[in-house]
Formats: C-alpha cells, sequence, structure tokens
C-alpha cells in the first residue's frame, strides 16, 4: 500500500458508498390510484416479491419513504395532493411513473385527467403497460437502482441540475382541432406514404384501403 | 302490461286533478312509466307523489342536454327516478328546461337524498335548484369555471386540466 494505511482500512469514493446503501434500501411511498396499484401490491407480495431487491418496505406516509411509485391517472383534483406529497418526502428521492396512465394519461384523454405526471412532478423512470406486468416494475426497481448507483452523489448533486422538466412540449394547437374523427384507425392514427412507392415503408406490408 | 298503463292513467288523472296542471303527459318505453311535468309544476308533483303515492324514496336525479340533438325542443331536461318502498313501484318525472333561466326548486324538503345528487347536476350540467342548503360543485375543484357535460364543452376540456404550477427537480 503506497499510502501506508493500516489494516482493515480502505479508501472508497463515499458518493459510491452512500449510492450503494441508497439503492439497496429504497422506501416506496404506494400512490396508487387504479388498477395498476393492483399489480403493485402483487409486486409487493410474496409471489412476485420485491423484497428481493430491497425495496419491500411500502410506507403510507410520505416522511418515511425515498421512492413514489405513481400507479393510476391523476385528475386535476389529485394532482394538488400528488404535488404535496411529493413535496413532503425527504431527501434523496426518486419517482416512478408506471403504466399508461400515470405516464400519458392513458385513453383517458378528457377534460379532467391529466396528460403524463411528468407534466408537474420529476420523473425518474417510466414504466410502459395497462397495466404493466409484476416483472416490469422488478425491472424498473433495477433499472432505478442502476441510475442511483451510476449518477447518485451523497450530496444530491445531481438533482440541482434538472432545473427544467423534462416533459412534452404544451399543445399549443385548440383543443377541439385536436380531435380526430372516428374512422379508419390506420389513416386516423398513422400517417402513411400513400403515392410514395419508393418509401421505405413498403404499401405491401400494410395493406392499405384506397383513400380519395 | 295493460293493467299497469290503466293504473298510469289512474295515475295522471289523480296528478292532474290535485296539481291543478293539466299539461302532465304520461308515457311507458318497455317497462318504465314517465311524467312529463312543465317545469312550474315539479315541485307540487314531487310533492304530490311523494305525500299521495308513497314515492318515498328518491332513487336520483339526472340531466340530459339536447343541443344538437334532431327534433329536440328544449335543451336540458332534468329526470328524477323516484321508487315506492311499499309496492316497489318505480317512476320517472322529467321536465324540460331552457337558458337563460335554468332555475328549479330544490326537492331537499322532500327527500334528503336530494343534497348531492342536485349537486352533482349542477355540477355537470349548470342547473340551479333554489332552496338548495348548499349547492356547491361536488365532484370538480371549487375552481373550475365550466360545465362539463353540456354538449358545447369540448371533450378535452378548455386547458383546465394543465393549469397547475410544475415542480422541477431542483426545487423539490
Amino acid at each position: 500500500m503506497a499510502l501506508g494505511l493500516p489494516e482493515n482500512v480502505f479508501i472508497a469514493n463515499l458518493d459510491k458508498l452512500a449510492n450503494w446503501v441508497r439503492a439497496n434500501s429504497l422506501w416506496p411511498m404506494p400512490f396508487a390510484t387504479a388498477c395498476c396499484g393492483i399489480e403493485l401490491m402483487a409486486v409487493g407480495a410474496s409471489r412476485y416479491d420485491i423484497a428481493r431487491f430491497g425495496a419491500e418496505v411500502m410506507r403510507f406516509s410520505p416522511r418515511q419513504c425515498d421512492l413514489m411509485i405513481v400507479a393510476g391517472r391523476i385528475v386535476m383534483k389529485m394532482l394538488p395532493v400528488l404535488q404535496r406529497i411529493w413535496l413532503q418526502m425527504p431527501e434523496p428521492k426518486w419517482c416512478i411513473s408506471m403504466g399508461a396512465c400515470a405516464s400519458s394519461g392513458g385513453v383517458f384523454d378528457t377534460y379532467a385527467v391529466v396528460q403524463g405526471i411528468d407534466r408537474f412532478i420529476p420523473v425518474d423512470l417510466y414504466i410502459p403497460g395497462c397495466p404493466p406486468r409484476p416483472e416490469q416494475l422488478i425491472q424498473a426497481v433495477l433499472d432505478l437502482q442502476e441510475k442511483i448507483r451510476r449518477t447518485g452523489t451523497l450530496t444530491g448533486r445531481e438533482f440541482q441540475q434538472r432545473t427544467q422538466l423534462q416533459t412534452p412540449q404544451l399543445l399549443t394547437a385548440p383543443p377541439s382541432d385536436l380531435i380526430v374523427a372516428p374512422g379508419d384507425y390506420r389513416t386516423a392514427t398513422q400517417r402513411w406514404p400513400a403515392d410514395d412507392k419508393s418509401s421505405s415503408v413498403s404499401s405491401s406490408r400494410w395493406p392499405l384501403p384506397q383513400v380519395n | 302490461m295493460l293493467q299497469s298503463m290503466i293504473a298510469g292513467e289512474q295515475l295522471l288523472e289523480t296528478l292532474r286533478e290535485r296539481t291543478g296542471c293539466p299539461a302532465i303527459s304520461f308515457s311507458t318505453f318497455r317497462d318504465n312509466y314517465r311524467i312529463l311535468v312543465p317545469r312550474e309544476y315539479i315541485y307540487v308533483v314531487l310533492q304530490c307523489l311523494k305525500e299521495g303515492f308513497g314515492f318515498n324514496m328518491l332513487v336520483d336525479i339526472t340531466a340530459v342536454d339536447y343541443l344538437y340533438y334532431p327534433d329536440a325542443r328544449h335543451r336540458f331536461c332534468v329526470v328524477y327516478c323516484l321508487l315506492n318502498t311499499q309496492t316497489g313501484q318505480r317512476l320517472i318525472v322529467k321536465t324540460f328546461l331552457d337558458e337563460p333561466d335554468l332555475n328549479l326548486p330544490s326537492a331537499f324538503s322532500l327527500w334528503k337524498a336530494a343534497d348531492w345528487l342536485e349537486r352533482e347536476v349542477y355540477d355537470m350540467f349548470g342547473i340551479i335548484f333554489e332552496g338548495h342548503p348548499d349547492l356547491r360543485r361536488i365532484l370538480l375543484p371549487e375552481s373550475f369555471a365550466d360545465f362539463p357535460l353540456r354538449k358545447d364543452y369540448p371533450l378535452r376540456g378548455r386547458g383546465e386540466r394543465h393549469d397547475f404550477p410544475a415542480i422541477s427537480r431542483a426545487e423539490s
């Protein structure tokens, strides 16, 4: 040892030590508002058993948690509650947006449903699915552990850099112009090159009816 | 069915007699009995049905917006569903409303169940129930400015759902 350290003394990066501890001891706050919450409960129970990854202690007080799992759609009356609970959680904290509804509003594109919680609170990880399989949530926890190990710091410096929400741009067109009239879903929901034969998207692969 | 029809006609005659309103009409659809009442008489008709015919339970109050509806003569219809818990008989009472006068007398003094039901109709359609003890929004936030179940309200709203402050990671 060049430094001449006595035995049983190790030199390590303190950030890595903190990340190792934090990643393997996540305390989820289950913000379950819909059917995704049922999958979340299944993950917490014995069959899928998130205890194997150190995240099994679900607490219903935000003061005792560091991982918010938003499972389900958030309506505009619930959003101030969600924001308040997020602010009540102590640092360091992370957020998983579980399922299509929490991430984008899902099929509930109506006047009262928030189209993605990432418009209003920071989100670290998104899980697709409606609802996601329990394995997907376990994978998300593993991915979050990886993120904590790679980017985490002892003092939480990495959070200070996230001053902007990483959210999709807000829609600028008036809402009435965005309504897609019911019809052929292949032409109404996707744009295919109807005339361009040399396109990379082969029209034989996706046979379309001729539309005038 | 025939006997029920006769009972319905008898009920109608008695109602016309007791309330003094000749314009009450009666119709059936499948096994529903429906009474159409002019809006001025809705409270006396409900009172008569409760006290004279034993409709002691108010099951539901709801409303319909007939804007853009073919051949509709009125904008709104308020629907009361009544139940006689002694005989099991059900009755639907309808009345029509037009803008700008969207006031109806509250049925709260007859059935306590009308409290939240009328608040819901007010919340969704903007129909004002006069005499209601606490006519506030029941489902939507207090700050909501519109009546979303009206047909001229866009499905995706007017941007209310995104009118909140955002919290970034650095400030939370």
